[in-house]
């Protein structure tokens, strides 16, 4: 191949290193408003009454909206439509949006915020997992889910659960706890709209322009084809600008109102409490292993804080049980999942979505167990790692698999197996998993997850694709597949993405889906244009490799007209036969296995990483630089969100939302990381590829925790990972209590009775479709 | 600033220079460097992470120091010389560290890159053979959420070789 698989600069790295990308505050057109919004300062109140009169009389103030102008309800899952852009009933979080104004500056529109006088009803907040599940003291934050202010119950189970237990040569439990933390991007939310000649065009930093596009038309009452959304330049994603945002409803609403431009931006301390990040995450989990370590029976729980609305939260708390299955081969598998509402910012998805936390967990506990009977737990591990071209008890369909390749890379390159063994030094060893794009989409259709148009003509190539380019790439992984069919060279083929307008449907940048699903539509619409061209350049007698692509694209349109041509892709429907499968199920996987290298200090509690070794299996590298950029980016958030980053709350007031407060590795904070790309060629992929942008992640915190216990004898259950645990476990330790800091239990949850399912058959042809 | 919308702002005018450029401006006394150059002068390129110093995404050069434009009063800069990301290619030719940045995909989504490369120059004009710690230690003020620092580090190092 001639250009998949080099290492190529991105299409758009010009405009990224000379400043003039344009992103969403970039933009100011001539007559523009700002707008500030006015934001709920108590975690749970009724709204009274809110007057606005004093702020409109103010110079400059152009208009002023509530909820009662946005009435209507949104969410990004249809079974939790619970969202208003403005809040006029009820506050549930600080920092929620209760009113807006758009005035000729920001601060007179701050001003205007100030002078708006709204009457709140102070009510009882809910801030843990434990009140949340207890008997509310005022009222429920929402009126559905329940009892209490549980939102959510998943509860599965797969093959015969109680009797793999029984037959467990050896049996544990343990109790972890994941805190919750932010995406952190550097770019604060950003989005600007204008109405004109009756429709709106937004542009906004959304990771998924068709998502806003459906809540924007819903509350505005437009139809779609009267809004217009645009992704502008992006400024970091993460999984945070994944659900349609209030502030993105808002300036639409007050751009139809004014007539004119209105942009809002949001303050570093509004995108702490926009949110949508890493559910705080409690788990028990039991497992029973066989005398040579083989896994007979496992049984997980979680519970998921989730703030005070739906957000991704349905799918999440199915995440947290899902992917279990695909890295180790289990037999049979209980899980029970229940996410909770506390009156905090919503949780959502944030790299990993819904996995990191039960990953932790796993990796922790297994270690444990193979502690227990004397076997070490990298082997213990090993030899339950699931084969290539598998189902899981759950269905699950396993493709590619190239977990043991990656075992071996990092063991070999780190001296795992050699280490020496000195007190205060240790290394750790974990893996995982993740989606290669989720198989089903967040609302139920029959569409294609991604299409692509091509348009050949002048010797040029344009490409037309609603996907997102959020800097990992993805605009450059499509010229580059287009590139390769044609013959060209990346940088020769003009993107156009992620406007709704102008591009067919993507579904965005989320679920590590870009590479594989708009990567299979622009290949096979690649391919269908080649063939044109091959075809008009061989009608004269000539071979296609022989003439320029300026020749090719003059014969192509001589003898076909306008050359179009189009590619989609819909993932295969291989969800196993029961309620709730819809979750989980990828086309393809991709497997990480890290070592972490890290000196404790057991005086300070001071966590040193000394080097991260990362083997991934990408299925195929079609840009091996853009491949090593998010497996190293993967590592560093993985190794922030275990040492320091997390999200935590006091009376309802977020404990420390600016950047300076709220933790984040810096330059000095990083150790080197050695990557190992891993090719395994899937059949799925475009080209082969998989994904590589959450799945790398996963096995740091675990891996950093194992390392701590190879350093000091301590098990820290729950991350992050900071000084004052790791001194008080070892107080304990010294004590001669349980070496240990983590979570003394798990609370007693009324999980409804699980639905039982039958594993698939042995003889189940794995790319067989399900019957549902 | 409650109820003072109608106040009536002190405004001054002032002559920056700006990449080489003098430009009077008129602006109010308290407007930042960062929102003079952004919304006045159209300077985009300078991006903002949290307007209160503690990110490093603003950064510009001022005297060829790197400094926090969202902390800066253009009031305190006359005579200085500023230097924004638009600044750092010679006309059309990039710098050695915006090549190799955009070699090595050190940016990803792009937006602390104008901060980080403004940084890097500065510590390559004083220090033209750095360690990896000595830079390390130099952009500690910069954070990036995308790249792990990784790319970040090898394509300065590319630079420096290249410049020497």
């Amino acid at each position: 191949m001639k250009v998949v698989g080099k290492p190529l600069p991105k299409v758009d790295a010009a405009a990224k290193v000379t400043g003039r990308a344009v992103y969403a505050d970039d933009m100011l057109p001539a007559r523009t408003l700002h707008c500030k919004i006015l934001r709920s300062p108590h975690p749970h109140a009724r709204i009274l009454s809110i007057d606005g009169s004093a702020a409109r009389r103010i110079p400059g103030v152009v208009a002023i909206i509530t909820g009662a102008d946005l009435p209507i309800k949104f969410g990004i899952l249809p079974v939790t439509q619970d969202e208003r852009a403005l809040e006029h009933e009820k506050a549930r979080y600080v920092g929620e949006p209760i009113a807006a104004v758009a005035a000729v500056d920001e601060e007179i529109a701050a001003a205007a915020c100030d002078a708006i006088h709204v009457e709140y009803e102070v009510l009882e907040p809910v801030m843990s997992i434990d009140a949340a599940l207890a008997t509310p003291k005022d009222e429920r934050i929402h009126d559905y889910g329940g009892p209490n202010n549980i939102h959510k119950f998943v509860t599965l189970e797969f093959g015969e659960v109680d009797a793999g237990f029984a037959r467990a040569h050896h049996v544990r439990e343990d109790v972890f706890f994941y805190q919750g933390n932010t995406h952190l991007p550097m770019e604060q939310h950003s989005a600007i709209a204008t109405y004109i000649d009756g429709k709106v065009t937004l542009w906004s930093s959304t990771q998924v322009v068709h998502y806003v596009h459906r809540a924007v038309s819903k509350v505005l009452e437009l139809p779609m084809h009267r809004v217009r959304v645009i992704g502008a330049a992006h400024g970091g994603g993460f999984g945070g600008k994944t659900d349609p945002f209030a502030h993105e409803i808002i300036v639409a609403k007050l751009a139809m109102l004014t007539g004119r431009p209105v942009k809002c931006t949001l303050t570093r301390e509004e995108v702490f409490y926009t949110h949508r990040g890493r559910h705080p995450v409690l788990m028990w989990v039991r497992t029973g292993v066989d005398a040579e370590g083989r896994i007979t029976a496992m049984h997980f729980r979680t519970a998921l804080d989730g703030g005070a609305y739906g957000s991704y939260g349905v799918a999440s708390t199915f995440y947290t049980g899902v992917l279990q299955t695909v890295t180790y081969d289990i037999p049979a598998y209980r899980f029970e999942g229940c996410r909770v509402f506390t009156n905090k910012p919503p949780c959502g998805p944030k790299r990993g979505h819904g996995t990191p936390q039960p990953r932790f967990g796993l990796e922790l506990h297994l270690e444990k167990v193979a502690r227990d009977i004397g076997m070490d737990p990298v082997e213990l591990k090993r030899r339950n790692f699931v084969k290539p071209y598998t189902r899981a008890v759950n269905w699950l369909r396993v493709t590619s698999c190239g977990l043991e390749e990656c075992t071996q890379r990092v063991l070999e390159a780190s001296g795992y197996d050699k280490r020496l063994r000195r007190p205060g030094r240790g290394m750790g060893f974990a893996i995982s998993s993740y989606l290669s794009g989720a198989g089903t989409a967040i609302y139920w259709n029959d569409m294609p997850h991604s299409e692509v148009q091509i348009k050949v003509d002048r010797g040029g190539v344009t490409v037309y694709c609603g996907a997102m380019d959020i800097g990992q790439g993805s605009d450059s992984v499509l010229a580059t597949i287009v590139a390769e069919e044609l013959g060209l060279q990346p940088s020769d083929v003009r993107m156009v993405t992620a406007d709704t307008d102008t591009t067919p449907i993507d579904l965005g940048s989320y679920s590590s889906r870009v590479t594989f699903m708009a990567g299979n539509a622009a290949l096979e619409a690649a391919r269908k244009m080649r063939a044109l061209l091959v075809e008009a350049v061989e009608a004269r007698g000539k071979k296609y490799e022989d003439v320029s692509f300026e020749e090719a694209s003059v014969l192509g349109e001589a003898r076909f007209g306008t050359l179009t041509s189009a590619g989609s892709y819909t993932p295969p429907k291989i969800a196993g036969p029961y309620k709730g499968s819809g979750v989980g199920p990828s086309p393809a996987y991709s497997y990480s296995a890290c070592v972490v290298d890290l000196d404790a200090d057991s005086r300070t509690g001071l966590i040193k990483v000394n080097k991260v070794w990362i083997a991934h299996d990408v299925g195929r590298a079609i840009n091996p630089l853009l491949v090593e950029g998010q497996v190293e980016g993967s590592v560093y958030m993985g190794l922030g969100e275990a040492l320091m980053e997390e999200q935590v709350f006091r009376k309802g007031l977020h404990k420390w939302p600016s950047m300076l407060e709220y933790k984040s590795p810096t330059f000095l904070d990083m150790p080197d990381v050695e990557t190992f790309i891993v090719e395994t060629i899937d059949k799925e992929g475009p080209y082969g590829a998989k994904e590589a942008g959450q799945g790398p992640l996963l096995p740091v915190p675990p891996a950093m925790c194992a390392a701590v216990y190879d350093a000091i004898g301590v098990w820290i259950d729950e991350i992050p990972i900071t000084p004052e645990k790791v001194i008080e476990a070892l107080r304990r330790k010294d004590k001669g209590e349980e070496a240990r800091y983590g979570p003394p239990r798990f609370p007693s949850i009324p999980y409804p009775p699980a639905i039982k399912v039958e594993p698939p058959p042995k003889d189940l042809d794995i790319a067989q479709a399900s019957t549902i | 600033m409650k109820n003072e919308a109608a106040r009536d702002i002190e405004r001054i005018v002032l002559t920056l220079d700006v990449n080489g450029e003098r430009r009077a401006i008129l602006v109010p006394v308290h407007k930042t460097l960062l929102e003079v150059l952004r919304e006045d002068m159209q300077l985009t390129g300078t991006k903002h992470g949290c307007e209160l110093g503690e990110c490093g995404t603003c950064t510009v050069l001022v005297d060829g120091k790197p400094e926090l434009s969202c902390l800066l009063l253009p009031i305190q800069l006359e005579g200085r010389a500023i230097t924004t990301i638009e600044g750092m290619a010679a006309g059309a030719d990039l710098h050695p560290l915006q090549v190799a940045f955009a070699e090595l995909s050190a940016a990803q989504c792009g937006y602390c890159t104008p901060g980080i490369l403004l940084s890097a120059r500065s510590l390559l004009e004083s220090n033209p053979r750095p360690t990896r710690d000595e830079i390390r230690e130099a952009l500690a003020g910069n954070l990036c959420r995308c790249t792990g620092y990784m790319k970040i580090l090898e394509a300065i190092e590319l630079a420096a070789e290249r410049m020497r």
